[in-house]
């Protein structure tokens, strides 16, 4: 499946849409959000606290973009989760992948921008003789620590290193979310899942509370690359770090309560990852069968939109009868679509709201005749999350282009 | 993945459009050998393809016992007679002695597996030496599929390599066998003069040395296993070439870019039509890749509302991708659903949508042996009978433009 993805990247391109195309099909949206301004605040927040440790704001080539780390033990599925939630690497795949020797960096451009550091399992990076990390540069600017736990092997070596891990950054970073992934539990029954996330949860708010740290800002996933899971253990850990979570939720909830769907979320077309959903209760089911939707919809979207077409075909498509550019012809210029369920024709909705973000939608049954009235809510609120982002982006622009923003 | 050599296409679609409606009144029956060493992944496909089976839910499976016969209908008017032998050698020397005439007689279709992870490549190519030796004996006529199966287990990068290598080895061995058999074809044939009917005379027979073999690599875990079977089925579709005719008028008619044609359980592309815009398409895996995204797409849904996996699960499918394309899915006949991408624009759309609900009787002959009186009127619909929805001349417009077919 990910076989012609790379090819995906650039999709937009018409290039041999010729001089007559008053525009490209597909556009780069500016809705670009990232988390810069956040990050200035825990910065200065932290300059408080203990002045002389903070990083000189001027000298991370990466500033402004939050950042993921994933650590944990060797061969606790740290590099795994990487490729298959953010290169697309089918599960089945992850079996060839080499083993870490050093932290690789990626750099992911997405609704927002950020970097994900797969740190090597084997080293320990707060003792380690051969070589002193600068902590400053690794935790710096961190968005989530994520903490890999292998469910199916021993874990208390894991969970002893993870304790030591965070005495020493509570001292240092106390802002610092660490998210425990207690990974690979797609083999295990859901009672013992529940047993093992019980056993590490109190194995490391024993320890943590025996050496005086209270109320350590750690939270529990029970992840597999096999299923929905890690996609939903991500999305968690991203919408911690969105501005406003809040207002973006309150917009979906009354759009579900004025068109009567059941869940709505907003999906990161990319990863999967929701990053806002209404304020019902949370629903694995209605995630899955939406982010399978936004799957479905991607891959048509690769075979049938990602070449473009000729000169001739739009040229007889704007002829006559129709005597329009193909623009004019078209409801809506971003992707949109529908799909009916056969059990009580349940309909399921998705709207693109710009290149990375798309609304998707389950709908009460029978609605489906209402899909007009829908359309323009939809319409309205996708609108008003284009408004949103548009706010929430930073004013200034990192780096050469400063000069241009200021004035 | 693999290339291979493009077989001869459907052999009884000369006979023109009389002689395929004639046809349209048969129900055909097909007997399909599924052959292979134990544990290669035969009845895994066939519950992958044919039962819904999700890829990982084919671990519960357990060995097949002697033959597990199965009978698909395939669209209303095709019966596939599955014979799923179990691949143990004991089994495998009975087929090849006791069982020999009934098992190897009046086959269709050979499917045989190869598990390319096999510690024994010298001892399952003389197996399907012997395999093949029987099926030319009796059945001369037959095609025989090669896969080379659990493509998955192997690096993604030595994948065509390894593919390459193998299939050489099954193309020599397959020639091999033949030789041997045309050899010793004379007395073979005083020996069963009762068995073969009598045009097979050694003259003609001798003029064609290969029997008809295609080679795929596959793997339950992608969407190379929907290659493999769409070409497997699509030899069989009887009256392929009214179904080919009348899609392309339709897709003239609504003006498309591509049909897709799906049989409802498997989701295996039965026929395709594409215009020639939509042949630029450079993605030339675009069957079964749809194949694939269905299917699994349909396990979603079973899941999420509860219902048989065999089960309908969706209806209707629209997608509007702005400026660029629109395309729809929907229940077609009782047996197939229909996929149509076609250029952007909200008339256009529209009109395409109620006219393929209004082609709908053309297409009825899939659905049983009962000819409807609409179709006889021949493979060409008239522009006429396309709702009207389109602007005037619309349609009339649409075939100048595309190719003469």
């Amino acid at each position: 499946m990910s076989s012609a993805s790379t090819e995906d990247d650039d999709v937009p391109a018409d290039t041999t849409g010729g001089p007559s195309l008053p525009r490209p099909i597909r556009f780069i949206s500016p809705a670009t959000l990232n988390l810069h301004r956040v990050y200035e605040q825990n910065r200065q927040r932290l300059q408080k606290k203990d002045g002389s440790k903070v990083p000189d704001p001027t000298t991370p080539q990466t500033k402004g973009k939050p950042r993921l780390l994933l650590m944990g033990q060797r061969r606790s599925g740290k590099s795994s989760i990487s490729s298959v939630v953010f290169h697309k690497l089918p599960p089945s795949e992850t079996l060839f992948l080499e083993s870490t020797a050093r932290i690789q960096k990626d750099s992911l451009n997405s609704f927002m921008e950020f970097q994900v550091w797969d740190f090597p399992g084997q080293i320990d990076i707060f003792d380690n003789p051969n070589f002193t990390f600068d902590m400053d540069a690794i935790f710096g600017e961190i968005g989530a620590l994520i903490w890999v736990i292998d469910a199916q092997d021993d874990y208390l070596e894991a969970v002893a290193r993870l304790n030591s891990t965070i005495l020493h950054l509570y001292r240092s970073y106390p802002h610092i979310n660490i998210e425990v992934f207690i990974h690979k539990v797609d083999g295990l029954s859901d009672d013992y899942r529940l047993d093992i996330q019980r056993d590490v949860t109190i194995r490391i708010q024993d320890e943590l509370s025996d050496q005086g740290v209270e109320n350590a800002p750690v939270n529990f996933h029970l992840t597999s690359i096999y299923n929905h899971s890690i996609f939903e253990a991500f999305s968690k850990v991203i919408q911690k770090l969105i501005p406003r979570l809040g207002q973006l939720e309150a917009m979906l909830t009354n759009l579900c309560r004025t068109c009567r769907f059941e869940k709505a979320y907003l999906f990161d077309v990319n990863t999967k990852i929701y990053i806002a959903t209404d304020n019902t209760p949370e629903d694995m089911a209605s995630y899955e069968i939406c982010s399978d939707y936004v799957d479905v919809i991607i891959d048509f979207t690769e075979v049938y939109g990602s070449w473009p077409r000729s000169q001739q075909w739009r040229e007889r498509l704007e002829g006559e009868p129709w005597s329009q550019p193909l623009e004019e012809q078209v409801a809506c210029e971003w992707a949109e679509s529908g799909m009916v369920l056969a059990d009580a024709r349940r309909p399921i909705m998705l709207r693109e709201v710009d290149r990375f973000l798309a609304l998707v939608a389950i709908m009460k049954e029978g609605s489906y005749d209402k899909m007009p009235q829908i359309n323009m809510n939809v319409d309205v609120v996708v609108k008003g999350l284009t408004e949103f982002f548009e706010i929430t982006k930073p004013k200034e622009v990192v780096g050469p282009a400063q000069g241009l923003a200021s004035p | 993945m693999g290339a291979s050599p493009a077989a001869g296409s459907a052999a009884g679609d000369s006979g023109g459009p009389a002689a395929a409606l004639a046809q349209l009144k048969k129900v055909k029956k097909q007997k399909v050998l599924l052959m292979g060493k134990s544990g290669s992944g035969k009845s895994s496909m066939r519950s992958i393809i044919f039962s819904n089976y999700l890829a990982r839910d084919t671990r519960r499976l357990g060995a097949t016992i002697d033959i597990d016969l199965s009978h698909v209908k395939f669209l209303g008017n095709l019966t596939l007679n599955l014979w799923d032998c179990g691949g143990q050698e004991a089994f495998m020397e009975n087929y090849l002695s006791q069982q020999r005439a009934h098992v190897f007689s009046n086959v269709g279709v050979l499917i045989y597996v190869f598990d390319i992870e096999s510690r024994d490549v010298e001892r399952d190519l003389a197996t399907y030496v012997n395999i093949i030796s029987a099926l030319v004996q009796y059945s001369r006529e037959a095609k025989v599929f090669v896969l080379i199966h659990k493509m998955d287990l192997i690096q993604p990068m030595t994948r065509e390599d390894v593919f390459d290598h193998r299939a050489a080895l099954v193309r020599r061995k397959t020639a091999e066998a033949v030789a041997i058999m045309h050899k010793q074809k004379p007395e073979q044939l005083q020996a069963q003069s009762q068995l073969q009917p009598p045009q097979v005379a050694p003259s003609t027979a001798g003029g064609d040395l290969s029997i008809n073999l295609q080679l795929f690599a596959t793997s339950i875990w992608d969407q190379s296993l929907y290659k493999a079977w769409a070409s497997i089925i699509h030899d069989l579709v009887p009256n392929l070439s009214v179904i080919e005719a009348q899609l392309a008028s339709l897709g003239l008619a609504i003006d498309a870019d591509e049909i897709l044609l799906f049989e409802r359980t498997s989701f295996l592309v039965v026929s395709k039509w594409t215009s020639r815009e939509g042949e630029r398409n450079p993605y030339g895996d675009r069957f079964e890749r749809m194949s694939n995204i269905l299917k699994s797409w349909k396990h979603t849904c079973s899941k999420y509302t509860g219902t048989p996996r065999n089960a309908e699960q969706f209806s209707d499918f629209e997608y509007k991708m702005g400026a660029t394309f629109s395309m729809f899915a929907t229940k077609f006949t009782t047996n197939t659903y229909i996929l149509v991408c076609m250029p952007p624009g909200e008339a256009r759309f529209n009109s395409a949508k109620l006219n393929v609900a209004a082609a709908r009787p053309w297409f009825r002959f899939l659905d049983g042996p009962v000819v409807p009186a609409q179709s006889a009127a021949g493979g060409g619909m008239s522009s006429s009978q396309v709702l009207g929805s389109t602007p005037s001349g619309y349609s009339g417009e649409a075939s100048v433009g595309a190719p003469e077919n």
